[in-house]
């Protein structure tokens, strides 16, 4: 049997977008710019995409801009909304859990004489309201939240957030990253107060290398890649047609029986959360997040041992991130919520899918219960 | 100018009596497969004593100069310009174009320095090179000559074709690979080991690898990397066998019988063992480690003792002497160093001990040794059995 848990870092590209892709790529070759009727037919697959991903949001399809996927989204986000205001003011505030590709342009801006605040988080990784008011200021333009954070699952109120940034200020541009979000939650930018919204196509069974940036209509960004002005000029570039076909139908799969598949997810990770903690020495830091659970395990030395055990057996997880697995140093959020040293080393996630079944969560749980002894008589003389 | 030729210089092999036959083969062998690894159709021939590599079709120098700079046994290789017998004023006006051609700047010392093979060319060498040298400083007046240390040396050796050339590019030097046996390499993923089997390899020798994996405290990253760094060897050794043995249940076992101090000297050793049965199966005739005296612990000179007990092929350790960054410099060359210092973890930092023994005594070991007795030949057994081949070039 095979449990392929690490659906926060990628998921498995559904059949049906798998079919789209291939016709696009096979019958649909043309660039949308061209003006005979190929260009036209590939365009009509980007204009479609765009609808079904706006209607996904309740938005209008012209605020949907098409990147390379999650980065590029919160770049595009980061960096051109800073540099479009930074007349108005050069303060930007967001948190200290962000995912890298937020983390690493807000660094950026720091070095190039932007102020940025990074809000706390306490041990459910959550942010404090009244922090975020106190840390807004006159020259604030951006505040940047994730909604989901990758690692732990934890959930930020995000209309809240939203009501109360609008409420000081209705002039500071408020960004979300919703890469773990979109797809998990019926989101609605509108309600919730949100200017820029950042998806990412392969955590939603679409194709690696696609996502969007949903830009609120009266909002301007600049553009950070320039070129033949594709897409309203704000990312130059052919559109990637057979992937933003493939993201397309990965949004309409994703809400077609919504509640239904995060009823199932939500019981996918319930269970296997309530059955992996009844082992002795498991904890959970796991957060709302229907498909993210985070979970330490007492008295190994290095997760990534344990990993590699469950990985023998086909069950699939990640030590903190996926995306940072490759550094040895240790997971932000995780330091962030205030784990203790070893915990920061022993703790894995395992995050779900549509596809995850309640078998698969019961053969993980099986798995853990006979490798965790084996793992555990490692630790250092 | 655009060379179709190069022309092959080789040194010891020459002085090989008469080996030195079977030596040129082989050599013009690998030469064969490391130009099959680029683009163009190349023809390696023997002539009198000398390798030539034709380029038959289109081709990048850069990248055919690399792939000959990979062939062990080779010391210079000269692009040479090959013109068909012709009688001397047209030779003088290719030699004028020769100089044209290959050198911007004219304002040089010179020597022509003439070969004459065939002797039915109906000017001396002599007098080719006094005549040579008239009409290139007819057509050149700031070309000087020097016969003693000149900047250009133009060659020219009269054959059943021509050839003229003044460059001379480096090559690897050693010996062919494959004029002298095989060895079993133990290669670790680290920065030595790869570095050990190039230069084993420089004299001759082939190479087979094996490489200890030990998940789940390895990950598959860590073995990648080792196929990886077997391929960037490959480079300049030729085809490498990659043996890989599941080795994590020997390691569990030293860890939970052994004490601690000695667990690395103890799996060294039975690494040694593992590596010494492959090398007699697979028709080796030594072993290659990376190891340089002092560098960890399981290196003291007390240690190597300890682990060389265990074999009876020699184990050739050719970074023995040498500083860390001569080490790292060879592998900056080879360019292998990128590829070892990625951060996957190998078999032997997971079970390092925090006060590992640096003087270890052969009695001790043995004694410690002793404590698996139980089940040792049955691990080793299923070790072996493990075994994954992977070969690469």
């Amino acid at each position: 049997m095979e449990a392929y848990f690490d659906n926060a870092a990628t998921t498995k590209t559904a059949k049906e977008v798998q079919e789209m892709v291939n016709r696009v790529m096979e019958q649909a070759y043309g660039n949308p710019s061209s003006l005979h009727r190929k260009g036209l037919e590939a365009g009509q697959y980007v204009k479609e995409a765009q609808e079904i991903i706006a209607k996904t949001l309740k938005v209008e399809p012209k605020e949907i801009i098409f990147t390379s996927g999650g980065t590029e989204s919160n770049n595009m986000a980061l960096l051109g909304s800073a540099f479009a205001n930074q007349r108005r003011g050069r303060h930007i505030i967001s948190t200290r859990f962000e995912h890298a590709s937020v983390f690493k342009p807000l660094l950026f801006l720091r070095e190039q004489g932007w102020e940025v605040t990074f809000l706390d988080v306490d041990a459910r990784g959550m942010i404090d309201l009244e922090e975020l008011k106190q840390a807004i200021r006159p020259d604030t333009v951006l505040v940047s939240i994730m909604m989901v954070n990758n690692e732990i699952g934890a959930v930020e109120p995000v209309e809240e957030i939203g009501k109360l940034i609008k409420s000081i200020d209705p002039d500071i541009l408020f960004h979300v990253d919703a890469i773990q979000a979109y797809g998990k939650w019926k989101l609605s930018p509108k309600r919730c107060h949100i200017d820029m919204l950042s998806v990412s196509g392969h955590k939603i069974h679409g194709p690696k290398g696609t996502g969007f940036l949903y830009i609120r209509d009266k909002v301007k960004l600049v553009p950070i890649i320039h070129g033949g002005g594709q897409q309203r000029d704000m990312r130059a570039g052919t559109e990637n047609v057979p992937g933003i076909a493939g993201l397309g139908v990965a949004a309409r799969l994703m809400y077609t029986d919504h509640e239904e598949k995060m009823e199932r997810m939500r019981a996918v990770k319930k269970l296997f959360v309530q059955k992996v903690t009844e082992l002795e020495g498991v904890v959970s830091h796991s957060g709302d997040a229907p498909h993210i659970a985070s979970i330490s395990f007492h008295g190994i030395e290095k997760g990534e041992v344990l990993l590699h055990a469950l990985e023998a057996k086909g069950v699939y997880c990640s030590s903190g991130s996926a995306c940072s697995s490759n550094h040895p140093a240790i997971s932000g959020t995780l330091k962030a919520i205030g784990l203790e040293e070893e915990e920061l080393h022993a703790t894995l996630r395992f995050s779900f899918s549509v596809y995850s079944t309640i078998a698969e969560a019961e053969y993980a749980v099986q798995v853990i219960s006979e490798e965790l002894p084996k793992r555990r008589a490692f630790v250092k003389r | 100018m655009e060379f179709k030729s190069f022309l092959i210089k080789y040194a010891e092999i020459g002085t090989k009596g008469k080996n030195r036959y079977v030596f040129e083969d082989i050599l013009c062998k690998n030469i064969r497969s490391a130009m099959k690894r680029i683009d163009g159709r190349f023809l390696v021939r023997k002539e009198y004593g000398r390798i030539f590599v034709d380029c038959t079709e289109e081709y990048d120098f850069d990248e055919a100069v690399n792939a000959l700079q990979h062939v062990f046994g080779i010391v210079g290789i000269c692009p040479v310009l090959v013109v068909p017998n012709m009688p001397w004023d047209a030779l003088a006006n290719e030699i004028i174009r020769f100089m044209d051609e290959s050198y911007e700047r004219k304002d040089v010392t010179f020597k022509v320095n003439c070969r004459r093979i065939n002797k039915e060319y109906p000017m001396h060498s002599m007098d080719v090179n006094i005549e040579a040298g008239a009409v290139l400083l007819d057509a050149f007046p700031e070309l000087k000559v020097d016969v003693h240390k000149p900047e250009v040396m133009i060659n020219i050796e009269l054959r059943d074709q021509i050839y003229i050339y003044s460059v001379r590019l480096p090559g690897p030097g050693g010996l062919p690979v494959g004029t002298n046996g095989k060895g079993m390499l133990l290669l670790s993923g680290g920065i030595d080991s790869p570095v050990a089997g190039y230069l084993v390899s420089k004299r001759g020798v082939n190479l087979e690898a094996v490489y200890f994996d030990a998940p789940p405290h390895t990950s598959p990253q860590a073995k990648q990397k080792v196929v990886d760094l077997a391929r960037l060897v490959s480079k300049y050794a030729g085809a490498v066998t990659l043996h890989i043995i599941h080795f994590t249940d020997i390691q569990e076992a030293i860890y939970h019988k052994c004490p601690e101090d000695e667990i690395t000297i103890i799996m060294r050793r039975y690494m040694m063992r593992i590596a010494q049965i492959l090398a007699e199966k697979n028709d080796c005739q030594a072993l290659i480690t990376g190891e340089s005296i002092g560098q960890v612990a399981s290196q003291t000179i007390f240690s190597l003792q300890v682990t060389n007990a265990v074999c009876t092929d020699p184990v050739f350790r050719p970074c023995i002497g040498m500083d860390k960054q001569e080490i790292v410099d060879i592998a900056e060359k080879i360019h292998t160093y990128e590829t070892s210092i990625l951060p996957y973890e190998d078999c032997c930092t997971t079970f390092v001990a925090r006060h590992p023994v640096t003087k270890p005594k052969l009695k001790d070991i043995e004694a410690s040794e002793a404590l698996l007795a139980e089940d040792i030949d049955d691990l080793m057994k299923q070790a072996l059995a493990t075994e994954e081949i992977i070969t690469v070039w």
